[in-house]
């Protein structure tokens, strides 16, 4: 198991209360494995992808254990997650495009960055060339600066960076979501090359396109305003899906490989709850044509088979 | 949201921003004196009431000048032609920026290439220099003319803003849904864009307004203020030019340069705490 | 890059012009003759009202038709002739602006250039704690909201009269005639530390808010954020945010010279400092225009000079822009 999460809950602060953004995310990942983690905007996946690497307000860290490779990281600790971050976990963020010192030369930056960690930037060198004809980038761009280079350049410069020093997991955020169908894929397809020779082990692929889960992951987990709702592999996710709001959702894909905006998935009547004053019980239960008095307490998220993990009591209970 | 919970979330909290309150507190102490000062004194601000420079006393308030004039009463006085020149200068100035900045962002091409170079020669000319030279040949100077000339020259940081400002929002939705209705040039300026700049607007104009009586009190105590009337800065240029310092008359000069400090501060504090209020992003948790 | 650099020239080019006929124009479209007001102002008397009648109706050239006029004084002017000065009667103009000009730099560059560094410093440490930048920003701002020449006034009257600290006026002691003595190089210092004190004080309030602006406004972007979590110190951070911080502070300079010079004026008269604004004061009480003229004229020409020497500095140290040159000629 590379990763393990044990009830991790974190609130946002907000000057008129916390809203509840993650509660009680039971999950695991193992050894290799690409999770895709899909939902609407709003849902919860960013707040999870950064509670696992920064957690800081206005986020707040209210209760939970997180162990990666078996060792427990203190994500509540700001200062002490700093030994973890980037060696150990790292994260492509959204904002990749934008990610770089404009007034740095990027091999400067690369060298500055890797000197206030402690770590010898010449000695890596030969690593980061080697990884930059991966992602089809000339040695060049470490003597540009980032104004020089194209959005898609830029991120793929981020890639590179934060897969550097080999991590056991690594967050990438909605890495796809500004690009174009052709380019996503071939983002996508880098991010599993980089994993099968071993830059990074597992991944947490954070998107609210499902279609491009298709192609790169070997699991995927649905959340659900601030709950996660199922989680199994691809083939189950996408062929038989238990939990009633992941059936919508991939029912209202049309085809693989279509990239769907986030206005699609409102073809599910009614909008998730508010997080501020979340209501008891399954957050779906508003919208869910199955819901019955059981659903207005919290069901947990159990593994109803191999691999598969569902927070349903309708559709989990043949299996309890 | 809507807008109305949202005008009710910004009362809420432009009433428990602290630098809002301090500044607005300040102002408000400075207006009122302005407004009932002249009722509280007897003289007229270059009436002799006395024989001589006296400091403060329970007769005279801030102590009198070397001629024998009522230092609070010049200061009562001189606060109004403060207010003046702030309202009037930076208001005109304002007026002039907004033209010109709307002009600019909103047609763009080559009325912006002029209008844009317009505003960087304006604004590298030292502005108080042009008003020193036209002060000068004019013999006689009133507080309006003053308040004409800074507004005159004080324009170009508000047209650069403003300019900027149209610029982002041209482009917008709802801006071209009225262009498309064939709605007319200036009044999509004035009902759809104008109305969406608001709280920036009125944060430059507060800038504005302390400008102008900063400047204002430059060109009068180098002597080319009003001549018909007492100002703050006047009564720095006089407390120097008779020898305040030398005598000692440290009431003469520290009442008017104190009140032009705080009463611009106030509107620097003001500012800062209004983008506060505006600016979800800077407010304090 | 050359567009940028024809666009700046052009800029200069035009403000030159656009001042230098502001300058033109001023005497002439402002209400009765100006001749008239001259000798009349002067308070001349006998034969001399005629030599400055006949010198201003030549210099005026006001028999000439108005383009006519405006041609010969941009033609005198690059002859560097801005006319006879009438309060220090018969020095020429130029000349009694060169002899101010010194004690002009030696006050504006110290106090401009010390206090941009140490006020950027200064808001770059503020920015670091919410406890340092409650305190430091209300100060600051009551800073720059002090009108220069009562910040002179109060340090002239604590350290001159009040503590006897340093001499009042003048720009070096009366009883001395200037010359390269220890004697004389400590009176040049000690008139000119309390101007620049009021002209350094004044402006460090604008600059350290500025800087805490900019580096909240850094320490909030998406690079700084991505340092975070990649584990990076905070020293690293805070170094990055100030290189990108000081780079519009730079733009700001240019942009603050005409306040500055302002500030630079009034400081002068408080203190009776023989720059170019106590020559300013000085032209005015004694009606003494082609010096306003002249001392106008130099004022533009030294901040068109300065916005130049800023403009190229910006050049050199933005990498952004030396990239972009590269790129060009490449």
């Amino acid at each position: 198991m590379s990763l393990q999460v044990e009830n991790l809950t974190v609130y946002y602060q907000t000057l008129r209360g916390e809203v509840h953004s993650l509660e009680h995310a039971n999950f695991n990942l193992g050894d290799g494995e690409i999770m895709g983690l899909a939902g609407e905007s709003g849902c919860g996946k960013t707040t999870l992808g950064n509670s696992l690497i920064y957690l800081a307000p206005p986020m707040k860290f209210i209760e939970g254990q997180v162990a990666l490779d078996g060792e427990e990281l203190p994500v509540w600790d700001i200062e002490r997650m700093n030994e973890f971050r980037f060696k150990k976990i790292s994260i492509i963020p959204q904002y990749a495009m934008n990610a770089m010192n404009p007034t740095r030369k990027i091999g400067k930056m690369i060298s500055e960055l890797l000197q206030s960690r402690k770590i010898n930037y010449k000695e890596l060198l030969s690593v980061i060339k080697e990884r930059l004809d991966k992602v089809k980038l000339p040695h060049d761009v470490l003597n540009m600066y980032p104004i020089e280079l194209s959005g898609g350049m830029k991120q793929r410069i981020v890639m590179v960076l934060s897969t550097l020093l080999n991590p056991s997991l690594l967050i990438a955020d909605e890495i796809t979501s500004a690009l174009d169908v052709s380019t996503q894929k071939s983002v996508a397809e880098m991010i599993v090359k980089f994993r099968d020779c071993g830059c990074m082990k597992s991944v947490i692929f954070i998107t609210h396109d499902v279609s491009i889960l298709y192609q790169i992951a070997d699991s995927i987990m649905i959340m659900y305003a601030g709950q996660l709702s199922e989680k199994a592999s691809k083939e189950t996710i996408i062929h038989s899906p238990l939990h009633p709001y992941t059936k919508l959702l991939i029912s209202s894909l049309p085809k693989v490989g279509v990239k769907h905006s986030e206005k699609k998935l409102t073809g599910i009547p009614g909008t998730p709850p508010l997080l501020l004053n979340p209501p008891v019980g399954c957050r779906f239960r508003d919208r869910c044509p199955l819901a019955f008095e059981k659903c207005l307490e919290t069901p947990p998220f159990v593994e109803i088979e191999q691999g598969h993990f569902l927070a349903c009591w309708k559709e989990g209970a043949p299996y309890a | 949201m809507t807008a109305r919970s949202q005008k009710h979330e910004m009362l809420f909290f432009a009433l428990r921003n602290t630098k809002l309150r301090v500044g607005v507190s300040i102002l408000l102490f400075f207006i009122l004196l302005t407004i009932i000062g002249p009722q509280l004194t007897p003289y007229e601000p270059n009436d002799f009431v006395t024989s001589g420079a006296f400091p403060p006393s329970s007769e005279f308030w801030l102590g009198t000048t070397t001629f024998g004039e009522d230092v609070f009463t010049q200061v009562v006085y001189g606060l109004r032609a403060t207010f003046i020149v702030g309202i009037v200068g930076g208001g005109l100035g304002m007026l002039i920026g907004l033209l010109i900045g709307f002009t600019a962002g909103y047609w763009g091409g080559i009325v912006d290439e002029t209008l844009n170079m317009l505003t960087n020669i304006i604004l590298v000319i030292p502005t108080l220099a042009v008003l020193l030279i036209i002060a000068a040949y004019l013999k006689v100077r009133g507080i309006l003319t003053e308040s004409l000339f800074i507004g005159f020259t004080c324009w170009p940081w508000v047209a650069r803003a403003v300019r900027a400002q149209t610029f982002s929002l041209r482009v917008r939705d709802f801006v071209d849904m009225a262009r498309i209705s064939g709605m007319k040039s200036y009044k999509i300026i004035f009902s759809e864009i104008a109305p969406n700049m608001m709280s920036y607007l009125l944060l430059v104009f507060i800038l504005q307004f302390g400008g102008a009586i900063l400047t204002a009190a430059t060109l009068d105590f180098i002597g080319l203020g009003p001549t018909n009337t007492i100002s703050l800065g006047l009564m720095m240029n006089m407390a120097v030019l008779w020898s305040a310092l030398i005598l000692g008359s440290w009431w003469w000069f520290i009442p008017p340069g104190l009140a032009i400090t705080a009463i611009v501060g106030a509107l620097y504090i003001t500012n800062v705490g209004l983008d506060e209020v505006f600016n979800p992003k800077l407010r304090e948790m | 890059m050359g567009r940028y650099f024809r666009r700046k020239l052009l800029i200069y080019l035009l403000t030159f012009f656009v001042a230098v006929t502001l300058d033109w124009c001023i005497p002439r479209f402002m209400p009765g003759n100006p001749i008239d007001i001259l000798i009349s102002r002067a308070g001349l008397r006998g034969s001399a009202v005629q030599t400055m009648y006949d010198y201003y109706t030549r210099v005026f050239g006001l028999d000439q038709p108005i383009w006519k006029q405006y041609l010969n004084f941009w033609a005198s002017l690059f002859k560097g002739d801005l006319g006879i000065s009438i309060y220090l009667f018969p020095t020429p103009v130029s000349k009694v602006i060169a002899g101010a000009v010194p004690y002009d730099l030696f006050l504006l560059i110290p106090s401009t250039l010390l206090s941009w560094i140490i006020g950027n410093n200064f808001g770059a440490f503020a920015a670091r704690s919410k406890q340092l930048d409650n305190t430091l920003l209300p100060f600051s701002y009551i800073l720059s909201a002090t009108p220069y020449m009562w910040l002179g006034i109060i340090l002239a009257w604590a350290f001159c009269i009040v503590f006897r600290i340093f001499p009042l006026a003048g720009g070096y002691s009366f009883a001395m005639k200037p010359n390269l003595s220890f004697a004389f190089i400590g009176s040049l210092l000690s008139h000119w530390v309390l101007p620049f004190l009021s002209l350094f004080i004044v402006q460090l309030g604008g600059w350290a808010i500025g800087m805490r602006n900019m580096i909240i406004y850094e320490l909030e972007s998406d690079y700084s954020h991505y340092l975070k979590t990649l584990g990076s110190p905070n020293r690293l951070i805070r170094k990055y945010a100030f290189n990108n911080a000081i780079l519009p502070q730079i733009t700001g300079l240019a942009l603050k010279l005409g306040e500055v010079v302002a500030g630079a004026l009034a400081t002068e008269v408080v203190f009776a400092y023989p720059g170019i604004g106590y020559l300013i004061l000085q032209a005015i009480h004694n009606e003494d225009y082609f010096l306003l003229q002249g001392c106008f004229l130099f004022i533009i020409i030294g901040v068109l000079a300065a916005n130049f020497i800023i403009d190229i500095v910006y050049l050199l140290v933005d990498p952004r822009m030396r990239a972009g040159m590269q790129g060009e000629t490449a």
